[in-house]
This record gives structure tokens, C-alpha cells and sequence, in this order.
């Protein structure tokens, strides 16, 4: 290609990255126009985008502190109902709180632990997976059979085992949650890697001197980009879910925090008594975890060029 | 055929033991006191507790726990139970065929009714069926079963009184537990109404656990026979101008089932999962229940041997699940 | 349990039950519990559960309590008398009470000084075979109790007397007695046992003396009784007693609604109201023999000083913790000791709610911005029905008097152990359900000097406390010990190591068919003299 190895060598490495960024930037282009297609996930984006609105914005929408407890007012039905008052448009719980208010904050919780369980699984598992996918093996075995192991357990087990031998917590919860979720990620990565790494571009940024850690992550991750966030949709409602199954099970944020499950779970001994502290924080993970499936398949539809051709 | 299977195996061996040592590990490393548990709020002297430290060889280093638990597991025990003082084996197989019953039933469900649905919404693809039914599978796939069977309780016990609210059958039954499965014990027992009890009994429970494979499922069928339908073959044999169901029927069909096969396959370690919410909610006696109490008062062997055997089940079902498609698909068998 | 057992055990209860539906005669009696037994011997176990499916149903001891009250009467024992010195306890036993007789053991003889014996060395002799007969066996009550040292030996005197030898004076000896893990089992059975090697069915297939026989278990959903046709205190009106083991109260409830159950324990403080009404149920309550505190760490500052305790105490809102966390199923507490116990001090008023006069208290003792931890526990106990509740409640309390909390809580095993550190920062919620009805059982274990660093998490150790309730263990003259007790609590209100937070009120939900239950004031649940209207 050239007679002057070393001066070509990284100007054919830039070049390479650039084509690379220009060919980014027409997929996000034409990924958009197929996720504005689908309908579904539109909504599911737009639902997703007025919970963190409410989330961010909690202190100024709700109507209460969602830990005050006015006395006066145990067990309030919704005001459409009798015996409702207007200070309390979903009712209160058993202690005076208002559960609209707490329903707010709540989603700021769901959110928080959503974004931290699929930074903390993301990052190691796309760490982990690229070690394991560039190195190969021994290392690759070692770290394979591992995330195997972690595979063989029932998520929801093995994060009830974790937190109930941690102690019991919101901080232990969402740890847990990212070491089951972690290993689909490492997998993914992997994967990607080894289907990448024989790929004429990396060979070719090898050859021209590319060192390990640049070729790792500016080279082949963004290449690995899309099934990796199509998981990390997936992820965030997973760790919703699951965050709220702890929750419903004693082990997962402690009252008084508003978190959903643990509201849901407080509420249990009134399930035929007032229905309203049942209900509500069920529909509302319902609607968060539904709102972010519905951004994951319109993204995986976006993403993924073999349905894009039927 | 035989050296896949091998192969397979051979894989599996360094996974369980590493299973051994996260089912063991989790449980003795991790800071929890069931000693203090067995005293209460009176409390427990320091000479009583040493004592029975070393009544129960947790005064040994780890390792020598580890061993020793190691080699107790190749004869088959898996320790005693903290709380009721019986085998951890015995009372998993005591309580196992009710979680088996659950999610047979409950896999039924899904199946039976999730394939059609997903082969309906490719069939129409694009339609209003098709939306519905896709819809429908997505907020299935979204629920919190632990609220959902909360809700179904409410309604179909409470409200409307068509089900029982928990338990495997009424109580005006009593009959011997010849293979610990309701529904067969109820009809060898002849007793008049015994089996229909145990289905109404059996009813909410697994629709609650089989809301999540349901959705997998029908969302699954529905990919995979898209995907079957725009092959060649198939296009070839509209073109030939086979009747529509035939083209379903016949050539799609067999092959979109393939990956749904194997989806079916890994919903089984998504009903363990699920049957620990299902049977605590339900108050089902199963090996959920069982290691939910086990967990809160910190029996540790019990939680170290249901952890371990259940995931020696998943890897067992998911080798068989791994066999079948080396079966059917012989291109996996040499890769 | 071998298949064949099982088999047979249940082909008995099946034939049972056919005569149930068949003729009028036989009569059942199901009863919705609240969790799994954890075995069959009572003395290996710690919970109530346990008992109610083991000891109130199958076994008798030497002495009871007698029904409703925790007032000592013959059991097993027909009479005793205590030496002089208080250190000998002579039983005449019972004559020709019969063991159970099951499909797994026939009875050769009848009870006797052999089985007494049998039953109390296996738990204090380290050397008894029986000692270790399952595996991890440990007799939590016998050493808890600290029953090792204080028996010396016990003699079986001829057949029908045993004579208990003790190391020093105990005034409570003879209420310990009557306590589940002094249960009598049949030495002959667990001769039987050892013979064929299974020695650990001692804890699956009891053989009692007691009112039911022990017909079969199917874990986590059912135990069978059937009422013993040869019982000592006359054959029961119920023919079978079921046990529907039912966790949650909602569906208990349910249950109890539909008929498919009888009686209930533990409705959800959030139903009472509704059951109240329902007029097919009926509803028995009674206070229950326990209280929930708040404890303060006597030797840490500023708490040490008792005019801060008090003063936190005046700033607790207790009747909003009530409706809040209780919801009508308590009653304030004043002393340590709930009303029902003898030696109760009426004379003593509870410290009122005011928080002005607190906050004024808090300043004159010297403490501003004052931070501290309030420690809730992580389970539900009858004394608190929900101590995350309670400890959000006490922290708004505190707020107003300008007081910060911070609220912690550790898993339950951790929780009882760092609760118990003498060093421990911060005041804990926690409680205490009485064992045997005597007050010693609740300010000795609770407040005494040597429970400090144990089960007296205020760490509280007074002179003067102390020695009114040591004196008061020696003395037998129960006026006289009454006197002392009251004098306690009078000492313990003055120096306030607690807040004495409530008493519970228990509920038991049954149908209208059901008469002649009697309520146990120590919590258990006993179904001897039940009857059910057809």
C-alpha cells in the first residue's frame, strides 16, 4: 500500500476509525427512521421519557413529602371514591402517606436502580467479555466457566441469597441484581469480539500497529454496539422487576422508601381491605417495565437488519 | 453422536463444581448468625455458642468445611436440616413433585396456548390480531407475577369465589402420597371429587407462572415463523400453490419449532424463578416456598442444597435441551 | 417416614375421614395455622408454632398451666410437695395413664417414673445417648433456662415418684415445669427406636400422652390428629383435628370465611374491624402476656443520665404507634410486665405524651442537636406487629423535640447479636413474650446485672433493681414476692432504661360452631375441650 511503513500506518488507522464514525453516523440515521416506524415503541418512548420527567422532577410535582404522615388521614380511598379527599388524589397508606406522592418519588427509585444495576453490569460484563473474546485461551475458559456458573442459578435465587446473607437493602439489592444480570453481557461481548476480530478492518488496524487496549475498545467495541444495547434495555426492565420482586420479598429497599415492590409488600395485609396501596404500585412498575420492553423491541427491530429485510 | 454427548458432559463437570463452591461459599462466607437465630431475643453466652460451633464443625478452617461438605455430597448427603433436623435430600424429594406439578401444568399452559397464538399473529402478520395478540404478550412478558397473582387472588378467590386461595387440595381430602403428584394421587385414591379440588386448587397458581413463558413463548413462535416464511422452500411451495394451511402446517411449522423447542428449554430455569414468587404467594408446598422460609431463618444447609440442586437441574435440563438440537440441527454437533 | 408407614398412615386417615362424611358421629376440627412445625419434639424448638402442633396437642408434662391462666396445676404429676429448704422437688405421678397408641408403636405399659426420667436427662446429660439422637440437636429452652446448673439430679424415688434435686433456691421452678420442653415422652418408644435404628423418627412420629394422637404430616400443607380414645383427662368431642397450614393472614381469613377452616390465630391487625361484624364468626381476644420497648443504652452519654431517657419517653406519641402499627390490636405500656401478670404495679402512671415538656427536660439536661440511631427490627413480632413502622413513627416524634434519627436494621441473627454489645450505639426496638408466667421471667431476664451484654439490651444494671428481683427469686411467699416485684417497678420507672412501648392484644378468629376454646395468656394454642356444632 505504502513504501513509508510508520507515518501511513496511523494515518491508514485514523482514516480506518474515520469511515468507521462516518458509517455510525448513517446507521443512527437510518436506525431512526426504523424505530420511528414502529408505533409501539414510540410510545413505550415517550411513557419512558414522562417518568424521568417525574422522576427528576418529583420534589416540585408531588403534591407531599413521601414520608409525611398525616396523622388524621390513615388509609384514605382515592378521592373518585367514598370517603376520598381532594389532598389525596390516590388515597394514603396505612401510615398517612400520601400514595400518589409516593408513587412519584417511587419512580425515581425504579429509574435509579435501573440505571445503576445496567452501568455496574454493563461495564464489567463488557470489560470481562472483551478480555475473554481478545485473549482467548485460558483466560477465555476460566472466565466462560465462570459466567456459566453464575448462569446455572435462577437469577431471582441466587440475587434472594445474595441479599438476604448481605443484609437486607437497596444498595445490596441492586449489587446483586448487576452480578446475575452481568454474565449476558460478558457472553454478548464476546461473541461479538470473536466474530469481529478476523474482520478485515481489525486485521487491518492490527497490522498497522494498533495496540491491545486501542484495538479493544476503539476498534471493535463500537462495532459490538448494537446487541449490547438492545440487552441493556432488556436489562433495565429486568432489574426493575427483579428489584421489586426483593422488594415484595422483605429483602429489597426497606421502608420507609418509596420503592415500588416494598410499598406492594407493605401493603399485603390489606389486599382485601383497601385496594388502592395494592394496586397502584404494581400498575406503576407494570407501566415503567412495559413502557421500556416496548423501547427494547423497537430498538432490536431497528437494529437488527434480518427483520428489517421480511 | 456419543463424543458430542461426551463433550457436553465433560463441560458440565468444572461448572457443577463450581456450583458446589458458589452454593457453599454464598452461604458460610457471607456474615449471617443462625446460631443467634435459635436463641432469640434471650440471647446466647459465648461458652454455649463455642460449643456448638464445634458441635457442628463450624469451627474448622473453610477449606475443611468445604472438603468435608464435598464429600458428603458424593455419598449424597447434602447435609440436615437447621430447622426440622431431617436430611436436606428427603425433603427436597418430599417437596419437589409439587413444584413439578405446578410447572408442568404451567408450561402446558404456555405452550398450549402461546404457540398458537404466536403461528395466529404471523400468519396475520400486521393485522389487528397480530397487534393484540403481540400487545397482549408484551405486557404479559412486563408483569410483576407477585402483583398479578395478588390481583387474581383478589378477584377470582375473593371477589367472584371460584378458587381456592391456596393450598394443593381441600382438606376434606386425605388419601396416600403414592407419587406425590395431586392430580395422579387424587385419581388413584377414587375418592369422589378429589381430582377436580386439586385442579381448581392447581389453577391460579400456574396461570400466574405461566404468564412470563406464555408471553416468551408466543412471541418466540411468532419470530420463528416469520422468519420460516420468507425461505425459499416456503416460497417455493406457495409458488407450487399449496393450500395455505398446508404450507403452515407441513413445512413452516416443523421448522420454526426448532427454536422454540429450545426456548421451552430455557423457561425452566424461569419457572424456578418464577415458582419462588408463585409458591410464596399461593402458600403452594413446594421447593420455592421452602427455600424462601429456609432463607429467612437461615437454614444453611437447606439453602445450600436447594441452590445446588437446583442448579444441577437447569444445567441437566438445559444439556438435554442442548442433545435434542444437536438432534435435529446435525451442523451444532461438529462446531 | 418409610412409604409403607406413610401408606398406612394415611390409609387410616382416609378411613377417618369416610366416616366423617358418612355418619354424624365423627366430628373434625380444622385449624388454619400460621407456619410448619419444625419437628415433633417440642424441646428441640424454640417457637410457637412448634409447641402448637407438638406439645399442646400430643404431650402432657408432670405439671400445666391451667387453661386461661399460668397458674400451675397436676398434670402428669397428681401432686408435690417442695422440702423445707426449697431444694427438693417430690412428683406423685399419675396411675394409669396410657402412651399413644399408633400404627408405629403399641404401648406395653403404662407412664411411669422411667419416662419422666428419659424425658429430662436427654436434655441435661451430655452423656445420655439421647442427647445427640438427631443431627444438630440442641435443647435451646433446658440450656436457655440455665436448667443445666440449677438440677442436680433427678431420682426416680420408686415407679410412681421422681424427685428433682436442686443446686440453689429457684421460686420459678415449678412454672418451668409446665413449659412445652418439659414434655413427657415414652422411654419405651424411644426404646423401640434405638432398636431399629431410626432413632431420629423420636422427632417425626411423636407418641404423647396428650389429648390427640399423631395421625400424619405432609410437609408445609397438613398435619392430621385423631382425638385419644384412652386419654387420661376423658376423650375429646372432636374425633379429628386438622391442622391446614396456611402462612399468609389474608388467606386465612379467607379461609376461615369460606368454612374450609374452623378456627384461626393471628388475623392482620387491618381485618379485626371487618371480623368484628361477620355474623358468622366470632372473635376472642385477650392481652397478651408480652411488651414492646424501646431500650436506650444505659452507659452511653447522654443516655446514661435518666432525666434524658424520660424525657425521649415524654416525646413518644404512643397512642399514634397504636392506631398506626397496632391498629387497635394494643394497649400502651407503662411497666415492664404486661397487666395480666401477677405483682402488675396498677399504681404507676405512664409518662405522658408532651412533647413541650420533653424538649424543655431535653434542654435543662443539658442536650442539643442531639442525632441518634433507632434500631427497628426486621421481623414481626406479637409485641410489634411492624417495627419499621413504629421506628418511623418514633423518629417523627423525636424530630419535634429537635432530635435527628437515623434508623438501622440488621438481618435478625445480626440483629440480636449486635443489639446485645454492651458498647451498642443507639436505642433498639425489641420485645419479649413471657415463657412461663412468672415475673421473673421478664425483669430478671430482661433488666437484671447479669444480662447485660445479653438479654438486657438497655445494658442496665441498678442496685437497687437488682437486688428487690434477686431477693424476690429466693423468696416462696408469693404475697411477698408480689410486694418486691411491685418495688421494682416502681425503680424501673424512676430510671426509665426503656420505653415501654406496648402490650399486644391477641385475636382469635373462629366460627360460631366452635365452642369451649379457651385462650392460652402465654400464646399457645391448645385445642383440649373443643367442641364444633355440626
Amino acid at each position: 500500500m505504502s513504501t513509508s511503513p510508520k507515518a501511513d500506518s496511523s494515518a491508514l488507522v485514523e482514516k480506518l476509525e474515520r469511515e468507521s464514525r462516518n458509517a455510525t453516523r448513517a446507521m443512527l440515521a437510518e436506525f431512526w427512521y426504523y424505530f420511528s416506524q414502529n408505533r409501539g415503541a414510540v410510545i413505550g418512548l415517550a411513557v419512558f421519557l414522562v417518568l424521568v420527567v417525574t422522576a427528576v422532577f418529583a420534589p416540585l410535582i408531588a403534591p407531599h413529602a413521601p414520608d409525611m404522615q398525616y396523622r388524621d388521614s390513615f388509609l384514605v380511598p382515592p378521592v373518585w371514591q367514598e370517603g376520598g379527599k381532594w389532598d389525596f388524589l390516590l388515597g394514603t397508606d396505612p401510615v398517612g402517606r400520601d400514595m400518589l406522592s409516593r408513587l412519584i418519588y417511587g419512580a425515581q427509585y425504579s429509574l435509579f436502580i435501573g440505571c445503576v444495576v445496567v452501568f455496574v453490569a454493563l461495564t464489567g460484563g463488557v470489560i470481562i467479555g472483551l478480555i475473554a473474546g481478545y485473549m482467548r485461551g485460558a483466560v477465555d475458559t476460566f472466565i466462560m466457566r465462570i459466567m456459566d456458573i453464575i448462569l446455572a442459578f435462577p437469577s431471582l435465587l441466587l440475587a434472594l441469597v445474595v441479599v438476604a446473607l448481605l443484609g437486607p437493602g437497596l444498595m445490596n439489592a441492586m449489587f446483586a441484581i448487576a452480578i446475575v444480570l452481568q454474565p449476558h453481557f460478558v457472553r454478548l461481548t464476546r461473541a461479538a469480539v470473536l466474530a469481529e476480530r478476523s474482520r478485515d478492518y481489525v486485521v487491518a488496524a492490527r497490522v498497522a500497529g494498533a495496540g491491545h487496549f486501542r484495538l479493544m475498545f476503539k476498534t471493535i467495541l463500537p462495532n459490538c454496539l448494537a446487541p449490547l444495547i438492545v440487552q441493556a434495555t432488556l436489562s433495565f426492565s429486568n432489574a426493575i422487576l427483579d428489584a421489586a420482586a426483593l422488594g415484595f420479598l422483605g429483602v429489597g429497599a426497606q421502608p420507609p422508601t418509596p420503592e415500588w415492590g416494598t410499598m406492594l409488600a407493605e401493603a399485603r395485609e390489606f389486599i382485601l381491605r383497601a385496594w388502592w396501596v395494592v394496586t397502584f404500585p404494581g400498575l406503576a412498575i407494570l407501566i415503567t417495565v412495559l413502557a421500556i420492553n416496548l423501547v427494547g423491541d423497537g430498538l432490536r427491530d431497528a437494529l437488527d437488519p434480518k427483520l428489517k429485510r421480511s | 453422536m456419543f463424543r458430542f454427548f461426551l463433550g457436553r458432559l465433560g463441560l458440565l463437570i468444572p461448572t457443577f463444581l463450581g456450583v458446589t463452591i458458589v452454593a457453599f461459599g454464598l452461604v458460610r462466607i457471607l456474615p449471617a448468625d443462625p446460631l443467634e437465630l435459635l436463641a432469640g431475643e434471650r440471647g446466647m453466652s459465648p461458652e454455649r455458642k463455642a460449643e456448638l460451633m464445634r458441635q457442628m464443625g463450624m469451627d474448622l478452617p473453610i477449606w475443611e468445611q468445604y472438603l468435608a461438605y464435598l464429600g458428603n455430597l458424593f455419598q449424597g448427603d447434602l447435609g440436615t436440616s437447621f430447622a426440622s433436623k431431617r436430611p436436606v435430600l428427603d425433603e427436597f424429594l418430599q417437596l419437589f413433585p409439587a413444584t413439578v406439578e405446578l410447572s408442568f401444568c404451567a408450561i402446558l399452559i404456555a405452550v398450549a396456548i402461546g404457540i398458537p397464538l404466536g403461528i395466529l399473529a404471523a400468519v396475520k402478520r400486521g393485522s389487528f390480531i397480530d397487534q393484540t395478540v403481540m400487545g397482549t404478550a408484551l405486557i404479559g412478558y412486563s408483569m410483576p407475577i407477585f402483583w398479578w397473582g395478588l390481583l387474581l387472588i383478589i378477584l377470582f378467590s375473593g371477589i367472584l369465589q371460584w378458587t381456592p386461595v391456596s393450598g394443593r387440595i381441600s382438606l376434606m381430602y386425605f388419601f396416600p402420597q403414592v407419587t406425590g403428584f395431586m392430580l395422579i394421587d387424587s385419581l388413584l385414591s377414587g375418592e369422589k371429587g378429589a381430582f377436580l379440588s386439586a385442579v381448581r386448587h392447581l389453577i391460579l397458581p400456574s396461570i400466574v407462572l405461566a404468564t412470563i413463558p406464555l408471553a416468551v413463548i408466543a412471541r418466540q413462535t411468532r419470530s420463528a415463523m416469520l422468519e420460516v416464511l420468507g425461505e425459499d422452500y416456503v416460497r417455493t411451495a406457495r409458488a407450487k400453490g399449496l393450500p395455505p394451511h398446508r404450507i403452515i402446517g407441513l413445512h413452516a411449522l416443523r421448522n420454526a419449532l426448532i427454536p422454540v423447542i429450545t426456548t421451552i428449554g430455557l423457561q425452566v430455569g424461569v419457572m424456578l424463578a418464577g415458582a419462588i414468587l408463585t409458591e410464596t404467594i399461593f402458600s403452594w408446598p413446594g421447593i420455592g416456598k421452602w427455600l424462601v422460609d429456609s432463607i429467612a431463618r437461615r437454614d444453611y444447609a437447606v439453602v445450600q442444597g436447594g441452590l445446588l440442586l437446583i442448579a444441577a437441574i437447569i444445567m441437566l435440563v438445559n444439556l438435554i435441551v442442548d442433545i435434542l438440537y444437536g438432534l435435529v440441527n446435525p451442523r451444532i454437533r461438529h462446531n | 417416614m418409610t412409604i409403607r408407614t406413610t401408606l398406612k398412615a394415611a390409609l387410616l386417615g382416609a378411613s377417618v375421614i369416610a366416616i366423617a362424611a358418612t355418619g354424624a358421629q365423627a366430628k373434625t376440627l380444622v385449624y388454619c395455622s400460621e407456619g410448619s412445625p419444625e419437628g415433633f419434639d417440642p424441646a428441640l424448638y424454640t417457637s410457637g408454632t412448634t409447641f402448637d402442633a407438638s406439645s399442646k396437642a400430643i404431650y402432657n408434662r408432670l405439671v400445666e398451666f391451667k387453661p386461661g391462666t399460668t397458674e400451675v396445676v397436676p398434670g402428669l404429676a397428681e401432686s408435690w410437695t417442695v422440702s423445707p429448704d426449697g431444694l427438693e422437688y417430690t412428683f406423685n405421678l399419675r396411675k394409669g395413664v396410657k402412651f399413644h397408641k399408633t400404627d408405629y408403636f403399641t404401648p406395653s405399659r403404662d407412664f411411669n417414673a422411667d419416662d419422666v426420667i428419659f424425658s429430662f436427662e436427654r436434655q441435661g446429660k451430655k452423656d445420655n445417648p439421647w442427647n445427640t439422637y438427631t443431627e444438630g440437636a440442641t435443647w435451646e429452652y433446658f440450656d436457655g433456662m440455665s436448667l443445666p446448673t440449677l438440677i442436680k439430679e433427678i431420682v426416680k424415688v420408686d415407679d410412681n415418684t421422681v424427685k428433682f434435686v436442686l443446686t440453689r433456691q429457684e421460686a420459678p421452678m415449678l412454672a418451668n415445669l409446665a413449659m412445652d420442653f418439659a414434655s413427657i415422652m415414652s422411654a419405651e418408644y424411644a426404646a423401640q427406636l434405638d432398636k431399629a435404628g431410626t432413632k431420629a423418627n423420636l422427632n417425626q412420629q411423636p407418641v404423647g400422652t396428650g389429648p390427640f394422637t399423631f395421625v400424619g404430616y405432609q410437609k408445609d400443607a397438613v398435619i392430621r390428629y385423631a382425638a385419644n380414645q384412652d386419654y387420661w383427662g376423658g376423650k375429646q368431642k372432636v374425633d379429628n383435628l386438622v391442622f391446614a397450614i396456611t402462612p399468609d393472614a389474608a388467606v386465612r381469613l379467607q379461609k376461615l370465611k369460606a368454612g374450609e377452616c374452623h378456627v384461626m390465630p393471628y388475623p392482620a391487625p387491618a381485618d379485626i374491624a371487618a371480623i368484628k361484624t361477620d355474623p358468622n364468626l366470632q372473635m376472642m381476644e385477650q392481652q397478651g402476656l408480652n411488651v414492646g420497648y424501646l431500650a436506650y443504652n444505659a452507659t452511653q452519654a447522654p443516655f446514661d443520665n435518666p432525666k434524658v431517657r424520660k424525657a425521649l419517653n415524654m416525646a413518644i406519641n404512643k397512642d399514634a404507634i397504636l392506631y398506626a402499627v397496632f391498629q387497635g390490636s394494643g394497649q400502651a405500656a407503662t411497666n415492664p410486665i404486661p397487666p395480666t401478670m401477677w405483682s402488675y404495679n396498677t399504681q404507676i402512671k405512664d409518662d405522658a405524651y408532651d412533647p413541650a415538656a420533653s424538649k424543655k427536660m431535653l434542654e435543662e439536661a443539658g442536650v442539643k442537636d442531639l442525632s441518634m440511631k433507632v434500631w427497628a427490627m426486621p421481623v414481626q413480632r406479637p409485641y410489634n406487629p411492624n417495627a419499621r413502622r413504629m421506628a418511623e413513627l418514633i423518629q417523627a416524634d423525636f424530630e419535634k423535640v429537635g432530635v435527628k434519627v437515623e434508623i438501622v436494621s440488621y438481618e435478625w441473627g445480626e440483629y440480636l447479636k449486635r443489639s446485645s454489645a454492651k458498647d451498642r450505639d443507639g436505642a433498639v426496638l425489641l420485645g419479649w413474650t413471657g415463657d412461663n408466667g412468672d415475673p421473673d421471667n421478664f425483669l430478671a431476664v430482661l433488666l437484671g446485672c447479669d444480662a447485660v451484654g445479653g438479654s438486657n439490651r438497655a445494658q442496665w444494671c441498678n442496685d437497687e433493681f437488682e437486688a428487690l428481683v434477686q431477693k424476690a427469686k429466693v423468696v416462696t411467699d408469693k404475697a411477698e414476692r408480689t410486694k418486691l416485684y411491685e418495688q421494682a417497678q416502681v425503680v424501673f420507672k424512676e430510671q426509665a432504661p426503656w420505653a415501654t412501648i406496648a402490650h399486644s392484644v391477641v385475636f382469635m378468629p373462629m366460627s360460631k360452631k366452635v365452642s369451649g376454646y379457651v385462650m392460652n395468656p402465654l400464646g399457645g394454642h391448645s385445642f383440649e375441650g373443643v367442641d364444633v356444632a355440626e
